[in-house]
Order: C-alpha cells, then sequence, then structure tokens
C-alpha cells in the first residue's frame, strides 16, 4: 500500500494530490454511510418485534450481563450459580467467554457515567449492530492492506449487508459472534498490517486485538491455526522476510501468554493440540530466521558448507523432536483434540460419537442452498477474487486465500462457520467489484481521453497527466488509485458486481499493460455489475427484513384475518416467576434452560451450556420414560415442575415432539434401557394411532397431547405432524397440568407430592380418583406449604 | 572416510573462521543486543532445566518464567532486525522509533507476566 502512496506523491502533479485528499474525505464519509448502513440494516428485528433479546444463547449472556453490572467485576469472576445443573451448578466465571459480557457491562458503564440512563437490557440489544459497523470498518482497512482503498470500501460494503453476518448479529441477538466477527477481521487486519509495515507497534496491537478475540469466542482457535499456517506457506514459498518474524513471532509468545490470561482458555493454550500448530511453526520460523541471517553474513559457498554441516545434524535432532512430541501427543486420550474441533477436521466424528453435539441444528453440515442464501451472489464472485489477488501475488493476498479456502472448508463442516467465511467472501468479491470497476472506468476514461485529444491535435503516443497509457508498468498503481477515487461514486448509490470480472481479471494477468476493453463492452459490464450489486442489496434486505429477523422467542404468523402474535413464551416465563416459589426447580429440555433462568429466574435442571452429558441423558431418560419412571426421576432432582414446549395447535415445527427423538437418543447414550427402536414404528417417527406404545406412554407425549383432543372437539389433529394424534384421551397419575399459554405452546405441570402416589398405589380403583382430586387442589397454590 | 572427515573437519574450520570474521564486522550496538538475545534464551534453559528436575508446579509461573525469557528474546531479535543498518526493509524506520516500539511491547509482555505470575 505505501508504495503507491509514495509513487503518487511523487509523479502526481499538485492537483492529483488535491484530489488524493478528497478522495480520502470522500472515503471517510463513505464508511461513516457504510457504518450507519451496517448498523440500522439489523433495527429489522426492533422495528417489526420489539427491543428484545432474540433466542436461546443470548438471555444467557443478557443475564451475565446483569449479574456483572449489579455485582461488579471480582464477583463475575468468581460467580458460581447454583440457579442451573441443579443440583450441580456452574461455575460461570471460569466457563464463560467473558468478551461480549464486559464489552457490553462496559457500554453500559460509560453510558451511565455520561449519565444516559438506558437499561442493561437496551444496551445488549444494541451492542450486535455497533459492532458489525465496526466489523465492516476492519473489513475495510484489511482489504485497503491488501488491495488498495478502493477495494476496502467495497469489501466493506459488502460486508456491512452479507445475510449470513446479519443472521448473527441483527439487534437482539446478543451472542459471542456478534463481537467475535469484529474481533477475528482485526485482528487479521492487524497481522497483515505488521507483515506490512513490519513494525513492533502493530505487533503489539496484533496480540491485544487477538487476546480480546480469545476473550470472546471459541472461534479463536481458527486465528492460532490460521497465521502460523500463512506464515509456514510464506516460508515454504521462499517468501520468508524479517517482516513475517516480526509480525509473528511476538503474536505467539505474547498471544499465548495473554490467552492463559482468559479463565475459559488458562492452561489449555499451551496444553492442547489447536495450539500445537503456532508452537512448531514458531520453531519453524526462529531455524529459518537464523539460516537467514547466517546466509547473509556468510559467503555463498561457505553457506553451502554450513547448510550441508546442519542439515546432518539437523535431521537426526529433528527426528528425536518429532519423535517426543508424536509421543506427548499421543499419550493423551483425544490426542489432544477437544471434541468440537475434531468434528471439524472429521465431520463425522461428532454424530458418531457425541449426539449432544450432533443434535444441535447449527453444527450440521449446510446445504448448498443456504450458500446462495447466506453469502448469495458474492459466490460467484469469490473466483473472480482469487484471480486478482494472484495478480500480483503478495503476503497480504496470500493470506486473504489462504484465510478463504480454510473458511470454505470450515463452512462446509458445520452450518454456523458459515459465518467466519463471510468476511473472507466479502473482501474477495470486494477485490473482484474494485477491480472489474477499475477495468472498466479506465477503458471509458481512456476513450473519452483520446476522444477529446483527436479533437484538439493528431491523437499523440504520449499522453499528459494522470493518465492511463503511459506504457510504464509502475504508474499502473497510481492510476489505479485515480481510478478508485473515481469509481467511489458510483459505489455510493449501491456497488457490486458481475462475472463479466473474470474475463477482464483473467486479461488483465496476461497483458502487462494496461488493460483497455472497447468502450460499449465496459459500460455495457458496468451496467451489468450495478445490476448485480442491486440483486445482492434487495437480497440482503429480504434477508435482513424477513428471514433473519426473528426473536423465536415472540412468534409472528400472518393469516387472511391479519396477523397473529403468540408471546407464548414470555408468558409461560412470567407465570413461573410470578406463581412459584423463588427455589423451584424446573425441568425442560435443555433449549429452554437459559430462558428460564434469565426470565423466569427459577433453577433449572439442565441447560443450553450442554456440559455435562450424563445430566442431560438424565432428563431426556425421564422424558422418555413412562409417567410413573419419569415421576421418579424428576422427584430425585427436585423438581417442581415440568415444563414442555408443544406446537401441535398452532402449527410450530421445533417443539419438543420433534426434538423428541435426540432426548431418546441422548437419553439412551447413557442408560441402555432407553432404546430409539422403541419409539419408531417401522423406522418411522409417528405420533398417530401407528405409533408404538413406549412412545404413547412417554412422558413427552402424555405432556404435549393431555386434554388436546378438547382443543377441537374430538379429533385430536397435530398440525406440525399432519395426523390425528394416537391416543387421545388419558389421565395424567404423577402430573397434573398447572398451567398452559394461550396457543398451547408451553405447557407446565407439576409434579404431584409423594403421598398422592402412595395413596393411589395402596389401591388401583383409587388412582383414577386421586388424578381428578389434586386437580381442585391445585388452587391451592403451595400445596408444600 | 577418513578423508573425508578430514575435509569435513577442514570445512567446518573454515565455516567457524568465516563465521567469526564475519560476526566481529557487525556494529557494537548489535553485539550487545545479540549478548541480551544469548542470556534472554540461557536463563529460559535454565528454567526448562529446573522444571525438568523438580517439576513444573505452578505451572503458571513456570510457564510466565519461560515465556517472559523467549519474549524477551524474540522481542531483542525484532529490535535487531529493526536497528540492523544491513536491511534494507527498515531503512525508513529511525531506531529510536524501533527502540520505543520495543520498550512498549517490553512494557505490554511483562505486565502481562505479572498477571499471569500468580
Amino acid at each position: 500500500m505505501a508504495v503507491p502512496v509514495d509513487a503518487i506523491i511523487k509523479q502526481s502533479p499538485p492537483s492529483s494530490s488535491l484530489r488524493f485528499a478528497f478522495g480520502n474525505v470522500l472515503a471517510f464519509f463513505i464508511l461513516l454511510l457504510i457504518g450507519v448502513l451496517a448498523f440500522s440494516i439489523r433495527l429489522f428485528s426492533v422495528i417489526k418485534y420489539e427491543s428484545v433479546i432474540h433466542e436461546f444463547d443470548p438471555y444467557f449472556n443478557y443475564r451475565v450481563t446483569q449479574f456483572l453490572t449489579k455485582n461488579g467485576i471480582y464477583d463475575f469472576w468468581n460467580w458460581f450459580d447454583d440457579r442451573t445443573w441443579y443440583p450441580l451448578g456452574r461455575v460461570i466465571g471460569g466457563t464463560v467467554y467473558p468478551g461480549l459480557t464486559l464489552t457490553a457491562g462496559t457500554i453500559w458503564k460509560v453510558l451511565q457515567s455520561l449519565n444516559i440512563p438506558l437499561s442493561v437490557e437496551t444496551v445488549c440489544v444494541f451492542t450486535a449492530p455497533v459492532f458489525s459497523a465496526f466489523a465492516a470498518w476492519a473489513t475495510y482497512l484489511l482489504t485497503k492492506e491488501v488491495k488498495g482503498t478502493g477495494a476496502g470500501l467495497t469489501a466493506a460494503v459488502l460486508l456491512a449487508m452479507v445475510p449470513s453476518y446479519i443472521s448473527r448479529s441483527v439487534a437482539g441477538s446478543y451472542d459471542n459472534e456478534a463481537v467475535a466477527i469484529f474481533a477475528l477481521i482485526f485482528t487479521f487486519y492487524l497481522y497483515i498490517k505488521t507483515l506490512n509495515t513490519g513494525s513492533l507497534f502493530y505487533a503489539t496491537l496484533n496480540s491485544i486485538s487477538y487476546f480480546y478475540m480469545v476473550c470472546s469466542w471459541g472461534g479463536y482457535t481458527f486465528i492460532i491455526n490460521l497465521i502460523p499456517m500463512h506464515a509456514l506457506l510464506c516460508i515454504v514459498t521462499g517468501r520468508y522476510s524479517s517482516r513475517l518474524y516480526i509480525a509473528y513471532a511476538p503474536l505467539v509468545v505474547l498471544g499465548t501468554l495473554l490467552a492463559a490470561l482468559v479463565p475459559v482458555v488458562g492452561f489449555n493454550a499451551v496444553m492442547t493440540s489447536e495450539h500445537f500448530a503456532s508452537f512448531l511453526v514458531f520453531i519453524v520460523i526462529h531455524v529459518v530466521a537464523l539460516a537467514y541471517y547466517i546466509k547473509g553474513i556468510l559467503s555463498p559457498k561457505m553457506f553451502k558448507v554450513a547448510a550441508t554441516l546442519v542439515i546432518s545434524v539437523g535431521l537426526v535432532v529433528g527426528v528425536g523432536v518429532v519423535a517426543v512430541l508424536v509421543a506427548v501427543v499421543a499419550s493423551s486420550p483425544t490426542k489432544g483434540w477437544s471434541g468440537r474441533s475434531l468434528s471439524l477436521l472429521d465431520p463425522t466424528y461428532a454424530s458418531k460419537y457425541i449426539p449432544i453435539i450432533a443434535s444441535v441444528s447449527e453444527h450440521q453440515p449446510p446445504t448448498w442452498p443456504s450458500y446462495f442464501m447466506d453469502i448469495n451472489v458474492l459466490a460467484f464472485l469469490v473466483p473472480a477474487g482469487i484471480i486478482a489477488c494472484f495478480s500480483p501475488l503478495s503476503d497480504a493476498s496470500s493470506f486473504v486465500i489462504l484465510y478463504l479456502v480454510m473458511s470454505v472448508y470450515f463452512s462446509g463442516v458445520m452450518v454456523r462457520l458459515m459465518l467466519v467465511l463471510a468476511p473472507a467472501a466479502c473482501i474477495m468479491s470486494g477485490i473482484a467489484l474494485s477491480e472489474a470497476f477499475d477495468v472498466c472506468t479506465r477503458s471509458i476514461k481512456y476513450y473519452i481521453t483520446s476522444l477529446s485529444e483527436s479533437l484538439q491535435t493528431d491523437a499523440g503516443d504520449i499522453v499528459p497527466g494522470n493518465n492511463i497509457t503511459s506504457p510504464q508498468n509502475d504508474v499502473i498503481k497510481p492510476d489505479k488509485k485515480e481510478e478508485l477515487l473515481k469509481e467511489r461514486p458510483s459505489r455510493k448509490n449501491k456497488k457490486k458486481e458481475k462475472e463479466s470480472i473474470e474475463k477482464p481479471s483473467v486479461k488483465s494477468k496476461m497483458t502487462k499493460r494496461p488493460l483497455v476493453l472497447p468502450v460499449e463492452a465496459s459500460i455495457f459490464a458496468l451496467f451489468l455489475i450495478v445490476l448485480l450489486g442491486a440483486f445482492y442489496v434487495v437480497h440482503s434486505v429480504w434477508a435482513a427484513a424477513e428471514a433473519y429477523s426473528a426473536p423465536s422467542i415472540v412468534l409472528t404468523s400472518h393469516s387472511h384475518d391479519g396477523l397473529h402474535v403468540f408471546d407464548d413464551f414470555r408468558e409461560a416465563y412470567a407465570w413461573l416467576s410470578h406463581n412459584t416459589e423463588v427455589d423451584d426447580k424446573v425441568a425442560s429440555w435443555w433449549d429452554y434452560g437459559y430462558q428460564t433462568t434469565a426470565m423466569a429466574n427459577r433453577t433449572v435442571i439442565v441447560d443450553n451450556n450442554t456440559w455435562n452429558n450424563t445430566h442431560i441423558a438424565t432428563v431426556g431418560t425421564a422424558m422418555s420414560s413412562p409417567e410413573k419412571d419419569a415421576w421418579q426421576i424428576f422427584n430425585s432432582l427436585d423438581v417442581k415442575y415440568v415444563l414442555v414446549v408443544f406446537g401441535g395447535l398452532v402449527g410450530y415445527p421445533s417443539d419438543d415432539i420433534n426434538k423428541f427423538l435426540w432426548m431418546v437418543r441422548i437419553g439412551g447414550g447413557v442408560f441402555p434401557h432407553i432404546k430409539e427402536p422403541d419409539y419408531l414404528r417401522d423406522g418411522q417417527y409417528r405420533i398417530d394411532s401407528q405409533a408404538t406404545p413406549t412412545m404413547l406412554n412417554s412422558l413427552m407425549y402424555k405432556l404435549s397431547y393431555f386434554r388436546f383432543v378438547e382443543t377441537d372437539g374430538g379429533k385430536g389433529y397435530d398440525r406440525v405432524r399432519r395426523t390425528e394424534i394416537g391416543k387421545k384421551y388419558f389421565k395424567l397419575t404423577h402430573f397434573e397440568e398447572v398451567f398452559t399459554t394461550h396457543h398451547w405452546m408451553v405447557r407446565i405441570y407439576k409434579l404431584k407430592p409423594q403421598k398422592n402416589r402412595i395413596r393411589g398405589k395402596t389401591k388401583k380403583l383409587k388412582s383414577k380418583t386421586s388424578s381428578t382430586t389434586p386437580r381442585s387442589g391445585s388452587l391451592k397454590k403451595n400445596p408444600w406449604h | 572416510m577418513g578423508k573425508s572427515t578430514a575435509t569435513t573437519k577442514d570445512d567446518a574450520q573454515a565455516l567457524f573462521r568465516s563465521l567469526h570474521s564475519a560476526y566481529s564486522a557487525t556494529p557494537t550496538n548489535l553485539k550487545i543486543i545479540d549478548l541480551y538475545v544469548v542470556f534472554a534464551v540461557f536463563t529460559a534453559l535454565i528454567q526448562v532445566g529446573y522444571m525438568a528436575i523438580v517439576g513444573s508446579f505452578p505451572f503458571n509461573s513456570f510457564l510466565s518464567g519461560v515465556l517472559s525469557c523467549v519474549g524477551t528474546a524474540v522481542l531483542a531479535v525484532c529490535l535487531r532486525i529493526q536497528v540492523n543498518k544491513e536491511n534494507k526493509e527498515f531503512k525508513d524506520l529511525p531506531p529510536e522509533r524501533a527502540f520505543a516500539d520495543f520498550v512498549l511491547c517490553n512494557l505490554v509482555l511483562h505486565l502481562v507476566i505479572m498477571n499471569f505470575l500468580g
């Protein structure tokens, strides 16, 4: 980057340096607008619904933030949470990535000290949009380091709107990724910056930014593997430079130390295989640095002698070191890799061994349409961007290429890692678009100048001023610069481009001279590019408005008689918090654990932090067992209330019946008496009259469909499964219904007290009466008192 | 066989001689930095040796001790690269700036070390 700027200053007449300054101001305002765009496109969820925290994990983060703002940082580090994973509890301070919480907590504190009285919830809701604006700016900086300002601006706009990122950062999606993507891009930017300048100052910043990334997201291992890979790539391809050493070596030392400071990472920063690559390359780079240094001070002949000497000795030592290393790694049970990382390398690992990982939908491999949905036209522009990065190949552009390749692989393994691919795709497409614009506008400009010249004189060989035709290759760069300035206004009315890009960039690679296309072709290409950009914008806005804005805690549906709002979840949680004792334990499938603790403030058995598989399997087993066994399991866990989510009445598909097979699988994984085939009729999962008796007698079935038949006058038609239910009339013996929300989406049952069970046992007949008596008794709020 | 060892020996001797003569041409300030680096690495090796004999029990202390030495060495190497007049890449970088960066980076490093020491 520095080179073209210098060139421009040296070569350009004063008028063009004025233009350059003007371009900087323009770029600044464009960036400002990009920030506004990135922020405002994520506000659809607030406008269409309300300012509310979304989904599951954000509720946990919100609760942690509340705790932080109320009790301060020291209590936060030492927080042992006894309201979850009952009776085990969870050490929150040591098991949570604190970056997001600390960020929002700090923002809240700063605002408070400025006398801006925002609630913690508001700050949490808007953290993600604010940080996506930062991420767009970081993308600008990164791409600028790689390919110049024009590409940087294009990439920033693309990133501000990329649907994949929007899906994780709409207002209310208060999750780790919201700040982590910014940290990821910014760390990469600082690495490239250090690589380009060789400044230790940026290396320090780089480590600190890496620290922030480690604080924010487990995805930091992507960085600590990608950067060593790039360093190794540079070394292998003979691109080693002392700048590379300065960019890499301090980062490893400082970064490792800083990572070890984060409680959740701790000694893992030096103990697990995820980090070993960086140490290995750290050693390699020192050897290489030494070799280059010795090569520099010795005569070539002596260096040859030294090389043969060192290699023969080094081979022996090296084999020894590798053997020790392999032995150390192999001695750890999982070869030092954690399950989640292993499932990245071997996509089938999770489904084979860890049902709890496989059961999460965002851990599934993506389908092809999801690529189109999430990165849209960028998918087609990326190849063009790769080509553009190869001409010429620099350290920075090779890094971007490597980043893209790795993230494409990871996104293919796990759909949620599409998020890591999105910035890479934006950078590549930004480069591609910018190059295409460059070529097309240059052609048009060339046409215009040659036209005006032929009017004045006979067309001369040399075009004066800052023009394009000067035969020297060096001049291309300043020209590009000029072009980029030119092209900004057009980008303002929404950029983006066209496949036609590929042709130009391939050609420009072959011809060393600036490529000039026929004017008609370039105007047409420009038109297509803008059109393509328009499609992208339309798609992104649609995705932001329709596909990714639903908070999932409030649902809406459009029908012929207008808009319906289903606010059952909050209704149920509010009921729990108002009608149960503070210390009552609520059992539900783990999906609803975070929400129950955050919104109802009740103790839960399992939650979305799936750290204890056995505990989850216990709940899964209870849900899959017949009523009596389930009652025993729940009673042993001191559970008072059981919460199930049921979508059969309104057609809400992600309810507990649809998740039930996972409960069976996870439960059966630990308690072998639960067998999946018992719940399947001929391998089919069904709840109609063909369903197996085990299925019809399971607690989940009973709790979901209890009294369901009363809703539609005896049919019992389930709108999700599109079938009549198998067992319509039944009574509950060990549970009683205490609350069902308006649309029946959440049903809360209470465990009957033990004495009823004993009475029912002594006389079989009485069990029938006892099932009705407690119902009238349920008016009494707390039979335990 | 004997002949080849003899030539290897000669080569090695010639190599060391030329290494020595090439290195003695290095400016004094770089030599000081080199000494510093060697000292830091040596300290790190002592700690590793101590760990091997006594054990790594306060692991964070061991880690911060070793990494502080390694970090110091790495940063000094970076400084050496930057102030070395023969490195054309860093011609624009005044040695004062390089040293300021070095101090800043060391400051950060040792703040972290103090935090981590336990």
